[in-house]
């Protein structure tokens, strides 16, 4: 099914997103090239030893694999992008920041424990943000009315089922 | 739902995990949570197939197998509810990649849900389809994408955009469905639908020249317009960032004016004036005003030329080069490396910037600056960059110095303007990171050291200064070694002194001492301790006075554990002990290594680096049956000029030596006597008296011929001599020859088997006469004796009498023992020697011989040379 010849590098610009903790924890991988989860793992073993490393005040990008990989801090996490050598890397700066402002308008001041228990949350977001390695939307302010809906959706269809199942259970006693 | 269920929440199951306190308690949790989701799934339990799904992608992301979960996601996919199906493509997403098998399952479940009623469920299939769609699935559902980039509500269509990419990457002929859909979605207002569209424009106009084409034509001026309008918008705080509209959308626009800009005059045209704008407006104390900046600087440089805004481009990136922020200086150095095909002068004046970027505490930006600087440095500035970069070297990291010194190597090495300057800038780099380099820099300095004949002196001189202070790393100890064992009589002598030196006084004990030095250091290793070895031989045969005590040094080596010091102690041992005739040719100095034949080897494979400048010398002594080919290079290398002993001759002879059956110990007896000749004798014997500087390359020449010689066959030899007999045939002369020992007393009567060929006048002049006298033994008309009779006419004596002649290959000569050597004046006696020839080439070729006669007159050396090519024809 898969070809080896596919070159990775034109499937999106955005290769893969991680984030991982200061102590090397992974907390959010989304992977938009192929790879299989044997490289998944070492890929990100071999980032979280080079950029958990590096000094506080050096430059955000590091090169790995003939690939750049931007990487920014906020507070205990690490938030990684990985793109191609000649791509815009500010650009993916601002592409973090915007995936933290987001975090952080929905969660009310994110921390890492938000991203632990609320995972998915997290995620649902990330998808908003960016499909297939490219960015999907740059106001913030949509991207927080759709994951609002599509949560309201979630909790409409919740209680929904517990008002079924309250008259199921009205009915039959 | 089941009251007595184990299972516990996905909250708490975190919780559990987290309060883990080793790995393996982590795993027991981890086990037990697997176990009741596997129970579930094998019940086709549907009351927590979400929460468990849930937990799954969470022991994922722990680095956990999850594969039995797979199906899991299918099952919410295809489940009606919205809340189902969002953690069911999520968990796809993250548990399956596009590899695998299982995914063409969920093809149905796709082709519904981006058929639903619920935008938000056409939604989620499309950001799955997006994310890990493969080529069959990209194939099979194009056409619902296609109709979905009409979709009434925006955030579908820009969906269903980015979707389109990666349907167009996995399915490239798919290309031409979305070009018309692409130029409507591209007129929009909403920055959804445009950032992606333009972004699916950039990568339609990547797969398909006619989409390329199409949008050049159609939609340039209008996204020319909507960059203008975002540059010009008033502030929109929905897509503020500091002060910027919508920086994101602006990007994309550059970059997709730069794909329709590129190579087309007319296209550039239309987008000056807005990049113009842009370059100028845009805040540039921000990351996002300087992620524009970044887009705006590599569209000028990439679309139709107009001067002035490449002007605009390089001055940015000069700010961005003096920019206090590390990511900046770090794009501006990326960039720069762009920039310098399109303006190479505008880089060059922020040279002195980048320099100091090379020696900035971030690696990251010491990398680039590095290779950008290395792509700086040409003949003008090879000088003042290489000194500076030197300078550096002292400082660097220590983890920084392999990368710097390869590049400073690679500079000097391609853009030396003198052999002097780079031998002085290569013993700087390896001053300051000998144990840095790798082996080839030092290997080919080497080769560039023999090269330059007229500076061996002071190089060696230089070596043994840089081994003074710089004794602790491991290339400077290894070539000064090699030096001073090629060369050290120069240093002790202070021969071939260049102006700008001063004399330095080293007695041959102190050379001895730094060899002795380096072999004793602990952290030598076994190749500079082999190389010690051959030095010591080496100079042991240039510094005779030091004899005893290289002896004694290289007999410490004899019960080394390694077994290459110890056997090579041993051989050594065996010829300074028992082979002193032998010796000093042994030794000779190593002949001019070939430079073109290093660096095609280089380029090859590395390796054989080693065998060209690493090897050869230490072949020398070790190979003595094996490796002929190493020993004679030696006995043909010319240029030293010392004393050397004479009985070098061919590989056989030497052979033979080595087996110790040819010459006698009485023979052997008087040859020790020091007779003054040496390998410039040699030298001269084999070319027709060119300048010492130029023997490097002649010597060349003959090793190429004879060894040429030796592949193919003597019938080719002759057909190649054959126009020159005297030059060519003089050449190969070389590979064989003997020389002179001294014979006892009494001279041997001449015989007179066979008078048929007359006697020769071989050498005439005014005081000296040589005589030739031929005979032959019956049966074997091959083999030519030879009696030599040596008159002197003067009135003076000739003391230290050497008789030397060298032949072509196909002749094989052996020389007999003079009878004397001393020659009385007035005709008053002579000397005689006799000679064996033996003609391979026997009725095709006549003999020719080379010769040389030295000889003391009242102590002051006196030499004559000639060459014979009057034999008689069937000789």
């Amino acid at each position: 099914m898969h070809k080896p010849g596919v070159d990775p590098k034109k499937l999106g610009r955005i290769h893969f997103v991680l984030l991982i903790s200061r102590q090397g924890k992974v907390r959010l991988t989304k992977w938009y090239s192929p790879y299989s989860q044997k490289e998944r793992s070492k890929v990100i073993r071999e980032l979280s030893g080079m950029i958990l490393t590096r000094g506080p005040k050096l430059c955000n990008f590091v090169e790995w694999r003939g690939f750049k990989v931007v990487y920014k801090r906020y507070a205990s996490l690490y938030f990684c992008m990985c793109i191609n050598q000649e791509d815009n890397e500010l650009e993916i700066l601002e592409i973090i920041h915007h995936f933290v402002e987001i975090l952080d308008r929905y969660f009310g001041s994110v921390c890492e424990l938000d991203l632990i228990f609320n995972f998915q949350k997290a995620y649902y977001m990330l998808d908003e943000i960016l499909i297939a390695g490219e960015l999907q939307e740059s106001s913030k302010k949509t991207v927080a009315r759709l994951v609002s809906a599509q949560d309201s959706l979630v909790e409409a269809a919740k209680e929904e089922a517990n008002s079924i199942s309250n008259i199921i259970a009205q009915a039959t006693k | 739902m089941n009251p007595f269920s184990s299972e516990t929440r996905l909250r708490d199951m975190i919780r559990a995990i987290r309060a883990c306190k080793t790995a393996a308690e982590e795993r027991a949790v981890v086990r037990k949570e697997c176990a009741s989701i596997r129970a579930a799934v094998s019940d086709n339990d549907n009351d927590y197939r979400h929460r468990n799904l849930a937990k799954l992608m969470f022991i994922h992301m722990l680095g956990y197998p999850t594969h039995f979960g797979q199906m899991e996601c299918l099952k919410l996919i295809a489940a009606p509810g919205f809340p189902e199906k969002r953690i069911g493509y999520l968990g796809l997403m993250l548990l399956l990649d596009e590899r695998q098998e299982v995914l063409m399952l969920v093809t149905n479940s796709l082709k519904q849900d981006l058929n639903h009623t619920n935008q938000y469920i056409v939604g989620l299939a499309l950001c799955a389809l997006g994310n890990i769609s493969s080529a069959e699935m990209a194939r099979d559902l194009a056409p619902e994408v296609e109709r979905l980039l009409q979709f009434r509500d925006p955030n579908v269509r820009k969906k269903a955009a980015l979707c389109s990419i990666r349907i167009i990457k996995k399915v490239p002929d798919l290309a031409e469905n979305f070009v018309n859909p692409v130029a409507s979605l591209l007129k929009e207002k909403h920055h959804g639908v445009l950032l992606t569209a333009i972004q699916l424009c950039a990568d339609l106009c990547t797969v398909s020249e006619e989409a390329l084409e199409y949008f050049r034509k159609k939609c340039t001026e209008g996204l020319v317009k909507v960059l203008k309008d975002a540059v010009n918008s008033p502030y929109a705080p929905e897509y503020d960032i500091s002060g910027i509209a919508d920086p994101f959308l602006q990007i994309r626009l550059l970059r997709i004016l730069r794909i329709l800009g590129h190579g087309d005059a007319d296209a550039s045209d239309l987008m000056n004036d807005v990049l113009a704008q842009v370059a100028t407006k845009t805040e540039s104390n921000k990351n996002a005003g300087n992620a524009i900046l970044y887009e705006c600087v590599e569209t000028i440089m990439s679309i139709e030329d107009s001067g002035g805004l490449r002007v605009l481009a390089i001055n940015i990136l000069g700010r961005f080069l003096s920019n206090r922020d590390n990511n900046i200086r770090y794009v501006a150095l990326n960039m720069l490396m762009k920039a310098i095909s399109v303006d190479g002068q505008a880089v060059q004046r922020h040279r002195a910037t980048i320099l100091e970027c090379v020696k900035d505490s971030d690696a990251s930006i010491r990398k680039r600056a590095l290779e950008l600087v290395y792509l700086l440095v040409n003949e003008t500035n090879v000088k003042p960059l290489t000194k500076e970069l030197i300078d550096y070297l002292e400082v660097s990291d220590q983890d920084f110095k392999g990368d710097l010194t390869a590049r400073i190597c690679s500079i000097v090495e391609k853009l030396s303007p003198q052999k002097i300057w780079y031998i002085d800038q290569m013993l700087k780099v390896l001053c300051e990171a000998g144990n840095y380099v790798k082996d080839e820099v030092w290997h080919g300095l080497i080769v560039v050291i023999t090269n330059s004949t007229n500076l061996h002196g002071y190089t060696v001189r230089s070596l043994y200064r840089a081994i003074q202070t710089s004794g602790d790393q491991e290339a400077v100890v290894r070539v000064a070694v090699w030096c001073i064992g090629e060369y050290g009589d120069l240093l002790v002598n202070n021969i071939g002194m260049l102006d700008l030196e001063e004399p330095i006084t080293v007695t041959e004990n102190d050379a001895v001492d730094v060899i002795e030095a380096a072999i004793k250091r602990h952290t030598s290793d076994l190749t500079t301790r082999a190389m010690c070895l051959i030095a010591l031989l080496k100079l042991s045969s240039r510094f005779p006075s030091c004899s005893q005590r290289i002896k004694d040094i290289v007999n410490q080596s004899k019960g080394s554990l390694l077994l290459e010091l110890q056997q090579r102690s041993i051989e050594f041992d065996s010829i300074l002990e028992k082979h002193q005739n032998l010796r000093s040719a042994l030794v000779e100095r190593m002949p001019v290594l070939d430079e073109a034949t290093y660096s095609g080897r280089r380029a090859g494979s590395l390796p054989a680096v080693a065998s060209t400048s690493q090897g050869n010398p230490l072949q020398i002594p070790n190979g003595v049956p094996k490796t002929m080919d190493a020993p004679l290079l030696d006995l043909l290398d010319l240029s030293a000029d010392e004393p050397a002993l004479q009985n070098s001759s061919g590989p056989n002879f030497l052979q033979d030596l080595l087996g110790g059956d040819i010459l006698s110990s009485a023979s052997q007896s008087g040859t020790t006597q020091p007779q003054k000749s040496g390998t410039d004798v040699l030298l001269d014997l084999l070319s027709t008296g060119s300048p010492p500087a130029q023997n490097g390359s002649s010597t060349a020449d003959i090793l190429s011929i004879s060894q040429d010689n030796n592949k193919t066959s003597v019938d080719a030899l002759n057909s190649l001599s054959s126009p020159m007999v005297t030059s060519v045939q003089s050449t190969p002369a070389s590979s064989i020859m003997d020389l002179l020992d001294t014979f006892g007393p009494s001279p041997t009567v001449p015989k007179d088997n066979d008078p048929a060929y007359p006697p020769l006048v071989a050498f005439e002049s005014s005081s000296l006469s040589l005589i030739f006298n031929f005979s032959k033994q019956p049966g074997s008309p091959q083999i030519t004796q030879i009696e030599a009779t040596f008159t002197n006419k003067s009135s003076d004596i000739y003391t230290d009498f050497i008789f030397q002649a060298a032949v072509p290959k196909f002749l094989q000569l052996h020389l007999e023992p003079a009878s004397s050597n001393t020659l009385p004046g007035s005709g008053n006696g002579s000397i005689t020697q006799k000679l064996r020839v033996t003609n391979n080439q026997h009725g095709k070729k006549s003999l020719v011989m080379r010769i040389r006669i030295s000889y003391k007159l009242n102590n002051k050396d006196m030499l004559e040379e000639g060459q014979i090519s009057n034999f008689p024809r069937d000789l």
